[in-house]
């Protein structure tokens, strides 16, 4: 069997799939049905320092080969967290990456604090990409000198894994995985959602609470492949792909793009044992194709002669 | 315990121009299941449509569930053109039941709006072993969109006037109750949110004990994706899916 691990400023990952922050709860909603322990990691939905009630419905709606949704950080806070679900994340043997979404600088530092006061926690995932919330979210992660200053002061108050959630809704992604490596980052996940919006010509209402929401989904997979391309051809510390990923094929692609993990999102909606089946379809894609360690395959791309305009971004 | 299940179609009846009662055989599921519960189905493995789609339990019959639905969008296209054998990935028992086994009442006063009678016929059946006295009470636009299997003491309104009361369902309620008492009534209630919104009206106004079904959008179906928001009477959101779809009428605004 291949080796599919992958260690990360300490934290090791058994396997190459995580799943998705906001896409499987704390980790404890979906025990009847899949199995955690056979995923690299799981990213908990995104914690900030008091609880959130979220966006008012409509927060979702489906969209042709995917969805938009607005959930807005509905999350139970960063104290109830460590009460109520850290204990269970602690018991399971996968690697667990603490999501963090704030609105300003200090309350990323505040949360991550409290958090790397815990034991359990193997590294930390900083959401500077929501694009359904109006303060922190996009206005940090469209701005190179914010993505900066927020790793450069997460950087010194841990030793473990930081990783910075980049938002494909910039015109260059390749200057903001720059920028999180330059301030400290030990990798940067590409991407979160795509802003999109649906429209009901019935009412002519958008047809979310909040107008415009994020795409995720199939839908987006062949942009978040592009942006992964740019990302890590841009940096030297590993790229963390999302984007669409419903198989053990699309996941292999953005390996090949140049994503060293991948994320599952969207697909543990329609099957919450999607990750587990993704990862294990990579194992037998290596065994079948004679791949020792599937590490050779990350940013494998064969380039043809004439260069991508993204290239031309670097 | 909610299980995932790929179940065979056993039956699917053509109910009227796009009204359909489809059967499936999900043995372990049917057991486990409450009324008011829900399961939520990928109509085949295609990405589109993409996400699962929610649906009442109608009926259990042995080891099949049946689910009504109407033809509204492509997953519910889809799934009318099944035909027995073929397989459909279900996932449930999801959320959580209606309230039957309680002892403070002894009248059931089902109310439902459309294809809001989906659940029903399940309660009834549940009810009559339980020795509840029940009353249906059905509305919708026209004839067409009435839907009157395997119910109790039914009684019918329509807007169009086309079949029993002429006017809306809750009016209908309204009416029969100042006219007939019901001892210690209890209202279920499903159909649209505007319906559900003048029932859970009436229900407080009278201090009748009473419970709702809501429909809305929905992703996951688990309470995983967060996107289905109730809006709470003491603040905050609880999940359709997973703390609904049942909801006492004093607990959320509707």
């Amino acid at each position: 069997m291949a080796n599919t691990s992958f260690t990360l400023a300490g934290a090791r990952f058994k396997n190459r799939v995580l799943v998705a922050s906001g896409t499987y709860g704390y980790g404890d909603d979906c025990r009847d049905l899949a199995d955690v322990e056979r995923l690299g990691g799981v990213v908990t939905k995104s914690l900030s320092l008091k609880p959130r009630p979220g966006n008012p419905p409509p927060r979702v709606v489906e969209t042709p080969s995917g969805m938009l949704n607005s959930i807005g950080l509905a999350n139970i806070g960063v104290h109830r967290f460590i009460e109520e679900k850290l204990p269970f994340l602690r018991s399971i043997d996968t690697a667990i990456i603490a999501n963090i979404a704030a609105s300003t600088v200090e309350e990323y530092c505040a949360v991550l604090e409290l958090l790397e006061a815990e034991e359990g926690i193997d590294g930390y995932e900083i959401n500077v990409s929501c694009p359904n919330v109006r303060e922190g979210g996009l206005t940090f992660g469209t701005s190179c000198p914010m993505v900066a200053e927020i790793t450069r002061q997460l950087r010194p108050r841990t030793k473990k894994a930081l990783i910075i959630k980049l938002t494909p809704n910039v015109t260059h992604i390749a200057e903001f995985a720059r920028a999180a490596q330059e301030a400290g980052a030990d990798a940067v996940s590409v991407i979160n959602t795509l802003i999109g919006m649906a429209i009901d010509v019935r009412t002519r209402k958008p047809v979310l609470a909040t107008t415009t929401g994020g795409l995720s989904g199939p839908a987006i997979k062949p942009v978040a492949l592009a942006k992964v391309y740019e990302a890590s051809r841009a940096v030297s510390i590993p790229v963390i792909g999302i984007g669409g990923i419903m198989n053990a094929t699309d996941a292999l692609e953005f390996l090949i793009a140049g994503s060293s993990m991948v994320q599952v999102g969207t697909a543990n909606f329609i099957d919450p044992a999607a990750g587990m089946k993704i990862a294990e379809g990579m194992n037998r894609y290596c065994d079948e194709n004679g791949i020792d360690d599937i590490s050779t395959l990350v940013g494998s791309l064969i380039t043809r002669q004439n260069v991508s305009v993204v290239d031309s971004w670097l | 315990m909610i299980l995932q299940q790929i179940c065979p179609v056993h039956d699917i009846q053509q109910y009227s121009k796009d009204i359909f009662i489809l059967s499936f055989v999900a043995p372990a599921i049917a057991r486990a299941l409450r009324p008011g519960q829900f399961v939520n189905i990928k109509v085949d493995d295609g990405l589109s449509p993409l996400l699962r789609r929610p649906f009442s339990a109608h009926r259990i019959e042995r080891d099949r569930i049946e689910v009504l639905f109407d033809v509204v969008g492509k997953g519910t296209a889809i799934l009318s053109q099944k035909r027995p054998g073929d397989l459909l990935d279900v996932l449930g028992p999801l959320g959580v039941p209606f309230d039957l086994e309680r002892q403070d009442f002894s009248t059931a006063i089902l109310v439902a709006g459309g294809l809001g009678v989906a659940p029903f016929p399940l309660v009834s059946d549940f009810l009559r072993r339980g020795a509840k006295q029940v009353v249906t009470f059905l509305g919708g636009r026209s004839s067409s969109v009435i839907v009157d299997v395997h119910l109790e003491n039914l009684l019918v309104a329509t807007d169009d006037g086309s079949r029993g009361f002429h006017g809306n369902v809750v009016d209908l309620l309204k009416e029969t109750m100042a006219k007939r008492a019901f001892i210690l009534p209890r209202i279920f209630g499903c159909g649209p949110t505007p319906m559900l919104r003048a029932l859970s009206a009436f229900a407080l106004e009278h201090q009748i004990p009473a419970e709702v079904s809501l429909e809305g959008p929905m992703a996951c179906g688990i309470g995983i994706c967060q996107g289905c928001p109730v809006e709470l009477t003491e603040g905050g959101y609880a999940l359709m899916c997973k703390d609904g779809p049942v909801f006492d009428v004093r607990k959320i605004l509707l």
